[in-house]
């Protein structure tokens, strides 16, 4: 606490500014936080002040939100989904998105239900039409129904869900598909690969790009040229072409696992170019800087250099390109599913539910087999939000 | 500049052989040679093929010698022969089917490729000297969109709003009764109203990220002491902004086409299959799910080939513009 610091203006005299100080100090609890928070300031560590920083971020942080609900979802799936995503209805064929009512017929609330109804061919337009009697049932939205037991993730047996419909009539939330199945719940469990495929490519990815591009940095020289003339070619060839190709030598027998695991590999065979150079362009910046020379004087082995000083020093930029990376792979994997060359039935992902939209009349019939692809779009974007706010976080020369 | 170009090309070579060994390795990858597929899918087809024929297929194709030996073979064809091998799926010579569809798939690129600079210039200047404002911000969600959506996903949408407007399905090139017509007027105006789609989509992909590059070069320059020189001795502040700092700041631009290519041409490869063009990008896709490898493998040479010499090409185009690179 010490007043040395304070500028004195010079319209006052000095001794009369330094007692204005000491009473300011002594009795605003407001200065004193401040000057609390200046001092946390000078001894926060480098993920303090990132934290601090990216909690000004309102965006990212609303995106950090709404992501962290899409992966507890996606975790969750089979409690969140009312259905099984293999599960048709055949009175259902491309019904819509179901009304939900809130009041009886003669004006009374009775709390939330569907209607009965069923689907069938327009005879004119050839069109799947809702048809609802005027005396259909009530079928009331309950939370928490009992069904069958199954096993959230294939682990913990359970035996509710998080809500449904009670009665015969099941509740499509975003509509049903051609066979009848909700999408909604379909939805659900395609999240759990789309949005876990990024995690697998980029940790892979990571790996190649951290190892190659630190060697490359690090060794310099002849090593350096070969690496990084490698990931110029491999940044020069299409990178769609080149996955397409790839993702064709998997064996059609393949399970889904192994499928969602091969196309994984494939997607960060072309990714990790780019975390390569991040890295090889920082260490080559930060190998010529003074405090490595100095641990370099003081007899610090290669090793402990890389670790103890290089690694810390641009951790913070891996994990924003890392957090800008997912987002690519999540595309890349939409982009092959819908093609049909990615994850196969009966597995579901965002892509494979988008295959169903690929023809414009089928969407000006049925506008709902578009959802997967609102889906799609807000994960890549909501990714590149968070992206965003760490690379500002990150800057330590941003304002 | 002649050194210059011959050193690129020293490094275009290495380029090349990587290629080919990267689509080498595409075509092996499969489990089960050439050979099994191609008789299995003889047999499929119902015709019978005797132990000898399939012998016989294995020699044509090499497969009973060793990798390198193989690749050896399947190259020297390509080079000295322009033979590609041939597909099973369309039972034809792969290079027939890639002259049919290949120049498609780079005139739309390339077109794209144009579209993308002579805009990303005008609204590069503009946000660079406008900064901040509703055009600025406006290039800002335009590049969000580009990021977010995929290609396919971007053609779907704009085809499906303009068929519930108007009831006009965007569908390849040309409109069913103009596909086998002679060149006309009419076949001129039915080729724009289709073939703005796929340039729409492939353009929107690389417009913001080009015209941030260029804004951000261009606001570096437009503080120099250049140009306020030039600004104080009474120059117009467009012919200032055009005459000196632009020309420093068209040159990352022009090396952007090392990663706009290729991009660009993937983009189209998905899009052509949404939009039903008679381009490369839909027999890739039927190559890679029949696993018809000499085809798919056929392709992906060639489209890398032909990125890597437009990156080139590229690089000597930015040589002659910026003489410092020439003598670095």
């Amino acid at each position: 606490m010490s007043e040395e610091k304070t500028v004195t203006p010079s319209s006052r005299p000095r001794a009369v500014q330094s007692r204005i100080d000491n009473l300011r100090s002594q009795y605003s609890r407001g200065g004193q936080r401040r000057r609390e928070r200046a001092e946390q300031l000078y001894s926060a560590s480098q993920w303090q002040l990132m934290r601090a920083k990216f909690g000004k971020h309102k965006l990212a942080i609303v995106s950090l939100y709404l992501l962290g609900l899409f992966y507890l979802v996606a975790v969750l799936a089979e409690f969140v989904a009312p259905y099984d995503p293999q599960e048709r209805s055949r009175q259902h064929l491309f019904a819509p998105p179901s009304e939900i009512h809130w009041f009886a017929a003669d004006g009374s609330f009775t709390g939330p239900y569907v209607l009965s109804g069923r689907t069938r061919v327009d005879p004119a337009t050839f069109r799947y039409e809702l048809t609802i009697a005027d005396d259909a049932d009530v079928n009331p939205i309950v939370l928490f129904p009992k069904v069958e037991p199954y096993r959230l993730a294939g682990l913990i047996p359970m035996d509710v869900k998080l809500f449904g419909a009670e009665g015969r009539q099941p509740i499509f939330l975003l509509g049903a598909d051609n066979l009848g199945r909700d999408i909604f719940s379909r939805l659900v469990h395609a999240s759990r690969i789309s949005l876990f495929v990024g995690f697998g490519g980029v940790i892979i990815s990571f790996v190649l790009g951290l190892a190659l591009g630190g060697i490359s940095g690090y060794m310099g020289g002849r090593v350096d040229s070969l690496i990084q003339r490698t990931i110029e070619l491999v940044m020069s060839i299409p990178q769609i072409p080149l996955w397409m190709a790839l993702a064709a030598a998997i064996p059609p027998e393949w399970t889904g696992i192994q499928t969602y695991f091969a196309i994984t590999l494939v997607l960060s065979l072309v990714g990790w170019t780019g975390l390569a150079r991040v890295v090889r362009g920082r260490i080559l910046s930060m190998r010529e800087e003074d405090y490595v020379m100095a641990a370099r004087i003081s007899s610090a082995g290669t090793w402990a250099i890389i670790t103890r000083h290089l690694i810390p020093g641009f951790t913070s930029y891996l994990i924003v390109h890392i957090t800008i990376a997912i987002p690519y792979m999540i595309l890349g994997e939409t982009t092959l599913s819908f093609l049909g060359i990615g994850i196969r039935a009966p597995d579901v992902s965002w892509g494979s539910l988008l295959q169903q939209a690929q023809d414009v009349v089928v969407i000006s019939n049925y506008v709902w087999l578009l959802w997967p692809a609102a889906f799609v779009v807000l994960a890549v974007v909501l990714f590149n939000f968070i992206g965003d706010g760490l690379r500002d976080a990150a800057d330590p020369y941003a304002k | 500049m002649l050194q210059f170009a011959l050193r690129r090309l020293g490094i275009l070579i290495p380029f090349l052989i990587g290629i080919s060994i990267i689509s080498f390795v595409v075509i092996q990858l499969p489990p089960g040679s050439y050979a099994d597929s191609y008789v299995n899918n003889l047999r499929m087809q119902g015709t019978n093929v005797s132990a000898e024929q399939e012998a016989d297929i294995r020699s044509t194709y090499g497969l009973d010698k060793s990798l390198p030996e193989q690749y050896a073979l399947w190259i020297g064809k390509i080079v000295f022969a322009g033979d590609f091998g041939s597909s099973f799926r369309y039972n034809r010579p792969v290079s027939t089917i890639l002259m049919e569809r290949v120049p498609a798939t780079l005139m739309l690129s390339l077109t794209a490729i144009a579209l993308t600079w002579l805009l990303a210039v005008p609204l590069g200047i503009l946000s660079a000297v406008k900064q901040y404002s509703v055009w600025d911000h406006a290039m800002t969600l335009l590049g969000l969109i580009g990021l977010a959506v995929p290609g396919f996903l971007l053609a779907l949408s704009i085809m499906f709003i303009v068929y519930q407007n108007t009831g006009w399905l965007v569908n390849g090139f040309f409109s069913p009764p103009f596909r086998e017509a002679p060149w006309s007027p009419e076949k001129v105006v039915d080729l724009l109203r289709n073939v703005w789609l796929p340039l729409l989509v492939l353009t929107v992909g690389g417009l913001a990220s080009i015209t941030r590059v260029l804004r951000a070069t261009l606001l570096d320059e437009l503080n120099k002491q250049y140009v306020t020189t030039a600004r104080s001795k009474g120059l117009k502040e467009m012919a200032n902004v055009l005459r000196y700092p632009l020309r420093i700041a068209i040159n990352p631009l022009l090396s952007t086409l090392g990663w706009m290519l290729p991009a660009v041409v993937g983009g189209e490869i998905v899009i052509s299959k949404v939009l039903n063009l008679p381009t490369i990008g839909p027999i890739l896709l039927e190559a890679s799910i029949a696993q018809d490898m000499y085809l798919a493998g056929g392709i992906v040479l060639i489209l890398s080939v032909l990125t890597v010499v437009g990156t080139f090409i590229s690089d000597i185009l930015l040589a002659v513009n910026d003489p410092r690179i020439r003598m670095e």
